[in-house]
């Protein structure tokens, strides 16, 4: 192996109360592309922070080029070509593509005054370094989410770097964009730069990255060449313990009368003549490019997109669904997208989040029973296998898995019949993705309850639906069993779609 | 083509359309509207809140508010006007550099709150304003300077204009675009300009990038108290009069204005070409009520009505670009 860029022996680092990373040896060389995985609290994050240089390590060595270094700091690990691209970005939305890409620069060279033509000469080199176009003069802000992380990409590489360390740089982004993103990745190893990808995804780990290290608990458990790993390998690393791969099957009567019927659902013009229908104990995933209106569908069903075409029936009975509550009502429950911005108060507790839907259960006349909101919220908790006994504690300090079954557990509470969950989990680690596809099951084979599952994750959709529609541009493109279906089945039929 | 749709997609485009149409009307209902004097008259009462806005302006872009700037004007003035009564001085440079170091240092003053401490800007300069302007009326003094004891030279420099075509435009009008001018390359063409604009984005990343936003807050309010302090001196050489009690109810006016021209209350967003407009259109609108003799109880309503309309059309605007 060529001599390591740069290399951890034996690093420690310990936070009050907790050791975040034991004794690690990790090394990653020039031009390779290497993959961290493991699951919150894993150490990862804490891994970035030491190569970065943001956190100070209380024992061991940490040596670039084979050369020992002491007192690292952020910009040492700058000057040493370490960059990293947070999840955010750090962009600057109101300033231009040119001006965002120019800023570092001219900031490092103390200068004082802008001038636009050199801001578009250097904003220009660094997007043909990465190879790709772009309105120089676009504000950052009118950009979709995967060219301002081009952006950023073309930002770290303006300086002279040797490691770029990305932090779950795919959560966000498309298929298609994912892959224009591998395509940049590679480009930039052929430069000679090394790569440090951190993700969940085990599918993207495994097609990008040359070697993967896996972290658990602040240790490194296993680490060798990609192609020595497999999906199960991983997971099995990651968790310490197997996690069923069994797919769901359903074995309700078919003739029976559906829960949900849609029949020529419309929504202006990104859905037309959606039709299908949703049984008791069905786990129907839905799945489609970003823009294929899924999102759009599920809100009409969510009584959110009042004006829609076509006909909604709950049990053979026409439904009205021009308003949330009425959609509510009617027993339908929708988890968004985005929990944060769409599903909980972060700052409130666990227990005043868990009965916002529910307030009709927990209040007599005009008033509200703590003692009863408190007791709701602890079953639901225990129900959920929420890591918490404290039901006051703010949703905002669970971790992401947690706070995903604060809002399961929300709609259920509400006693729903259908159940819409968009993106169940993203965002959110192995194992708790494992509870939470776990609870689902349970939801509809005990519960009957029919779920919707709209997810971007194939094999989410695979191990726990017994259909899976694809939609694109606004229409129903299949309607799947994923019986015998393997993963590249479908990533090959969502890009035969474009 | 992408060009003219980004063009016509700014706010400062609609603005512009806004104040043709409205002129276009008054003009109708009343064509002594037209005529040069008037129009004059309607620039040299852009001047001052013009100023004012180009202070409140930088602060906003900042992802501040300030409401202290009247304050600040009205300390700048009349200390500066009273020195100048007291020593006999005949000149205006000095008398304009002291107003603006006042003004310059209450901004200051705002800064290291704002910076230091990490108060909410509003209310650091609601706090400041009061301070200011107790200290001001209770150790100054509360007489207003009128013109026979007015330095005649800050008099003579208000009044100076140019004759175009028969009709006197004010120079102060020159005053006013040569500083927004100045104001405009300082947001634009230089460092500490854009990292305004970065820091109003995304404190934190300013900062992770590299910017010093420490310095950043500071200029900020410190340039906005300084527009404010010479604003404040402008206003009196134009009106003849040093009222310590002035400026009182302008914040309003200047914010609305700000908004008008496409500023964004979050930050990051606003441009001075918008601003001016936006004064413009705000005292075209105020100057049309008195033209078709709406009471002046009523303006208040209409200036409230403007600030309402433009910031719930901007934030219309920021979710249709969001979605």
């Amino acid at each position: 192996m060529a001599e390591p860029l740069i290399e951890l022996r034996g690093v420690t680092k310990r936070f009050p109360g907790m050791t975040a990373l034991d004794a690690i040896d990790f090394r990653i060389a020039p031009a390779e592309i290497l993959c961290l995985a493991g699951e919150n609290g894993s150490g990862k994050s804490t891994l970035i922070k030491i190569v970065s240089g943001v956190y100070a390590y209380d024992e061991g060595e940490l040596l670039i080029d084979g050369a020992p270094v002491s007192g690292f700091s952020p910009r040492a690990a700058i000057a040493a070509g370490v960059q990293v691209i947070y999840q955010d970005f750090s962009l600057f939305p109101s300033l231009t593509v040119a001006e965002n890409l120019a800023m570092g620069r001219l900031l490092s060279e103390n200068r004082r005054l802008v001038a636009p033509a050199e801001c578009q000469r250097l904003g220009a080199e660094a997007l043909a370094r990465l190879d790709v176009t772009m309105d120089l003069d676009a504000r950052v802000g009118s950009l979709s989410t995967a060219d301002r992380q081009i952006v950023a990409i073309a930002r770290a590489l303006m300086s002279r770097t040797r490691l770029l360390i990305m932090d779950e740089p795919t959560t966000a982004l498309t298929g298609r964009e994912v892959e224009r993103l591998f395509a940049i990745v590679r480009e930039i190893k052929a430069k000679g730069i090394a790569v440090l990808f951190v993700s969940h995804k085990m599918r993207e780990m495994l097609e990008i990255s040359e070697r993967i290290c896996v972290f658990r608990n602040g240790r490194k458990v296993e680490e060798g060449p990609t192609a020595e790993f497999t999906e199960g390998r991983i997971t099995r690393a990651m968790t310490g313990q197997d996690i069923g791969q069994e797919r769901y099957v359903w074995s309700g009567d078919i003739a029976a009368e559906p829960r949900l019927s849609v029949r020529a659902l419309g929504v202006g013009e990104r859905v037309h003549d959606v039709s299908f229908d949703l049984r008791a104990g069905e786990i129907v995933g839905l799945s489609g490019l970003l823009g294929s209106g899924r999102t759009e569908l599920a809100l009409a069903l969510f009584g959110m997109e009042p004006g829609h075409r076509g006909e909604v029936r709950m049990d053979g009975a026409p439904l009205k669904l021009e308003t949330v509550q009425q959609a509510v009502e009617a027993g339908i429950a929708y988890v968004p997208e985005d929990r944060l911005s769409e599903g909980l108060f972060m700052t409130q507790s666990i227990a005043r989040n868990m009965v916002a839907s529910a307030i009709d259960r927990v209040t007599h006349g005009p008033f509200l029973s703590d003692g009863e909101a408190t007791a709701l919220a602890e079953r639901t908790v225990a129900d959920m296998r929420i890591a918490t006994t404290d039901v006051d504690k703010q949703v905002g300090k669970l971790s992401g898995g947690n706070q995903q079954r604060v809002i399961i557990g929300r709609w259920l509470l509400t006693g729903p019949r259908v159940l819409i969950l968009n993106g169940p989990t993203v965002g959110v680690d192995i194992g708790s993705k494992a509870e939470i596809h776990r609870r689902i099951r349970d939801l509809a084979v005990k519960d009957g309850l029919a779920v919707l599952m709209i997810s971007d994750d194939v094999p989410e959709l695979l191990q726990n639906c017994n259909r899976i529609l694809l939609m694109h541009r606004g229409a129903i493109e299949a309607d799947l069993d994923p019986r015998g279906l393997e993963e590249d089945d479908i990533h090959t039929r969502l890009k035969t779609l474009r | 083509m992408d060009r003219l749709k980004t063009l016509l997609r700014r706010s400062e485009t609609a603005v512009f359309v806004i104040v043709v149409l409205i002129m276009v009307l008054i003009g109708a209902i009343n064509p002594a509207f037209w005529q040069a004097d008037n129009l004059f008259n309607l620039l040299r009462a852009n001047v001052i809140i013009g100023i004012m806005a180009l202070s409140v302006l930088t602060v906003m872009i900042s992802g501040g508010i300030d409401v202290s700037f009247p304050a600040f004007a009205a300390a700048a003035m009349y200390l500066t006007v009273l020195a100048m009564e007291a020593t006999g001085y005949q000149g205006v440079v000095l008398p304009f550099i002291g107003a603006t170091l006042i003004g310059l240092v209450c901004g200051l003053f705002n800064a290291v709150f704002i910076s230091t401490f990490r108060m909410i800007p509003l209310i650091v300069t609601l706090g400041s304003a009061s301070v200011v302007r107790g200290l001001l009326l209770g150790l100054v003094g509360t007489s207003i300077v009128n013109i026979d004891r007015m330095p005649p030279a800050l008099i003579a420099f208000g009044r100076s204009s140019l004759d175009i075509g028969g009709a006197k435009l004010s120079a102060m009008v020159f005053v006013y675009l040569g500083l927004a001018v100045l104001v405009w390359l300082f947001l634009t063409r230089t460092m500490t300009g854009r990292s305004i604009f970065a820091y109003g984005d995304d404190a934190e990343s300013a900062k992770r990038v590299g910017f010093n936003t420490r310095r950043t807050v500071y200029v900020a309010y410190g340039l906005a108290g300084a527009l404010a302090g010479f604003a404040g001196l402008l206003h009196s050489s134009m009106i003849w009069l040093a009222n310590p009690r002035d400026f009182v109810g302008y914040e309003l006016d200047v914010i609305a204005a700000v908004v008008l021209g496409g500023a964004s209350i979050f930050g990051g967003r606003g441009s001075v070409l918008g601003t001016v407009l936006g004064v413009f259109l705000l005292v075209l609108i105020k100057n049309s009520l008195i033209i078709m003799r709406i009471d002046n109880t009523w303006q208040g309503v209409v200036v409230g009505c403007v600030i309402v309309l433009a910031t719930a059309l901007t934030a219309w605007r920021d979710r249709k670009a969001a979605a």
